[in-house]
């Protein structure tokens, strides 16, 4: 038996904490996700979290690293704080669509514009999750929810937002890139994103991103399988996965 | 330190903020408090701080939320509009204990308003101002030397507390020029490290910054401890001064800008023997409740005029420590009008 060696373990990141996030969420992949990569780079003791408002506030209990729990939408701002007070630590935000890309959309442009040497992890589920499943800024046309309940028309209800293309325009961030959590080969890429949104961060190249394509079978009203089938069938046409910026040296 | 250095008021603040020990500034412009943030702008650098113009009032005071729970000494300033926007960020500050030093330069509202001084933000700094139940100390400068002492008391109070402060200045405050004295001079790596702070955690435990506990008896329990902090620094921090108030008929109630010319105003009347005094409340909240009642309980003292410049705002304060035992009337102005000392003394004059 000696020569078997250990290839995956549980991150001790996370804690043991029952979650409470619904059965077939992708909030814990990610979680799992961006705690090895804080471990692998050895970040973990320096590493402050700024949580959001929405489903992933419950995950002020989750990570092991401290915890700073922010206001709807300013946890880049936060992150602007606390990085400019603590410039040696790794910071970044753990945001929602609803949180990032709607009432918080002042504060991630000009995080990023500014070049902030922060992370943002954006977890974009198409749908607000926590508050019962209300049309988000990325809620794609058609989609049934409980305030489009007749489809998101785009003449009335206007058109979802591709965050990504829009902040790869500004010269602030080193790097900007979409992923699926979808299949296990995109989990891979995703947890490469991560990885080197972090670098972009301790390398001191800029501000970075990932967004996560994710899922919400409660409000989407499906089951999880069919849930990550549905981002790979529709999800992916309107939001098209890649690096959008990644600067020299990373 | 020892030199009287002339200053215009909002330099004032910027300049007593880093002999406080604050090395963080955050701020949006807003007109009349511009030199504030411009004077960090240039000031602080020099002292190896650092100067973000935010984006916007909303991102600023939350600027301050983040630097704050990393454990520094950080403040921004801002005029009534600004700090209505902020009204959000100060109510998460106090949920989740964190020390933050406001200023606002008060000018008149509602609305857009205008750009002079007035004090018509009373309610918002002392009620609370944003949701839930939770206080903010307010301290309330008369000049800029006061303007200038009173900057360390607020880094002070907002530490020992874990709770915002605001100094309540306004138009005039903010644009004066006088000569002042810094009389502190601290060194922040000599300020006390905070075992709280969510500065990553080298072998301890993790740290939380929060303000959400969705257990209602949880939820309780840390309103139970909010305002068990607050009925302590209603004991212990309470600052005011009293004028001229052993032997007055007319007890006079104002602060900042106003009890400054009421003050003139009372100088004057005494010439003329008419027999009036002030009380200036320093504090704001806690408001000075005992030293008011000194003068409820004077036997020479027959009634209260409250000078404000606002409708009638502090007035409501002293309404209910002097509990109907004492007649009180108000007098305020509005929109950016500052009185004179001679439309005091009329006013006093009117009913002596």
């Amino acid at each position: 038996m000696n020569d078997m060696k250990q290839i995956f373990k549980v991150t001790p990141l996370l804690s043991k904490t029952k979650r409470s996030y619904c059965p077939g969420c992708t909030h814990g992949v990610i979680h799992r996700l961006v705690c090895e990569v804080i471990d692998e780079l050895d970040q973990f003791e320096k590493t402050i979290i700024v949580v959001p408002v929405g489903c992933s506030t419950l995950a002020i209990h989750y990570f092991e690293m401290d915890t700073v729990q922010a206001a709807h939408g300013r946890a880049p701002a936060v992150a602007t704080g606390m990085k400019r007070a603590m410039p040696s630590k790794t910071i970044f935000t753990y945001q929602g669509d609803g949180d990032l890309a709607s009432i918080g959309t002042a504060e991630i442009v000009h995080a990023a514009t500014r070049g902030e040497r922060i992370t943002t992890i954006f977890v974009n589920n198409g749908i607000y999750g926590m508050t019962g499943g209300q049309m988000a800024p990325t809620t794609l046309e058609g989609w049934k929810t409980e305030t489009s309940p007749y489809g998101r028309n785009l003449k009335k209800e206007g058109n979802p937002i591709r965050m990504c293309e829009m902040l790869s325009q500004l010269n602030g961030p080193a790097f900007i890139a979409r992923t699926s959590v979808h299949t296990p080969a995109n989990i891979v890429k995703t947890k490469k994103a991560i990885r080197t949104a972090f670098k972009a961060q301790i390398n001191d190249l800029g501000f970075s991103l990932v967004e996560i394509l994710s899922t919400c079978p409660t409000n989407w009203g499906m089951n999880p399988v069919d849930s990550l089938k549905r981002i790979e069938n529709e999800t992916m046409n309107y939001y098209p996965l890649g690096e959008f910026k990644k600067v020299e040296g990373l | 330190m020892g030199d009287k250095i002339l200053m215009k008021g909002a330099e004032v603040i910027g300049e007593a903020a880093i002999k406080a020990g604050c090395r963080l500034f955050f701020g949006y412009p807003i007109t009349p408090q511009n030199e504030a943030p411009a004077y960090m702008a240039k000031r602080l650098p020099e002292v190896g701080g650092t100067f973000v113009q935010a984006e916007s009032e909303v991102a600023a005071i939350n600027m301050l939320y983040g630097a704050s729970a990393a454990g520094y000494r950080v403040m921004t300033s801002s005029s009534s509009p600004g700090i209505s926007l902020m009204m959000e960020g100060i109510s998460y500050c106090a949920g989740s204990e964190l020390p933050v030093v406001i200023v606002n330069v008060m000018r008149g509202g509602p609305g857009l308003g205008g750009i002079g001084p007035s004090q018509s933000d009373y309610f918002q700094a002392t009620k609370g101002g944003g949701h839930g139940d939770y206080k903010m100390i307010t301290l309330a400068p008369t000049n800029l030397q006061e303007q200038a002492d009173l900057m360390k008391n607020a880094f002070d109070l907002a530490d020992q507390y874990r709770i915002p402060v605001m100094v309540l200045s306004d138009g005039l405050l903010g644009q004066i020029m006088e000569a002042v004295e810094f009389k502190f001079d601290i060194d922040p790596s000599s300020l006390p490290h905070k075992e709280w702070a969510a500065d990553g955690r080298m072998n301890r435990k993790k740290h939380l910054i929060n303000s959400l506990d969705l257990d209602l008896d949880g939820l309780e329990r840390h309103n139970e401890k909010l305002q068990a902090r607050y009925r302590k620094i209603e004991q212990n921090e309470v600052l005011c001064e009293e004028y001229s108030t052993d032997d007055a008929k007319i007890c006079i109630v104002a602060y900042g800008t106003t009890a400054r010319i009421a003050k003139t105003a009372v100088e004057m009347l005494r010439e003329e023997g008419y027999k009036v005094g002030l009380v200036r409340p320093i504090t704001l909240w806690p408001f000075p409740v005992n030293h008011l009642l000194k003068s409820v309980k004077n036997p020479a003292t027959e009634s209260f005029y409250v000078f404000e410049l606002n409708a009638g705002q502090m007035v409501e304060d002293v309404q209910l420590v002097v509990n109907g035992t004492k007649p009180i009337r108000f007098y305020g102005r509005m929109g950016g009008n500052v009185p004179s000392p001679n439309e005091f003394v009329e006013k006093i004059k009117e009913i002596y």
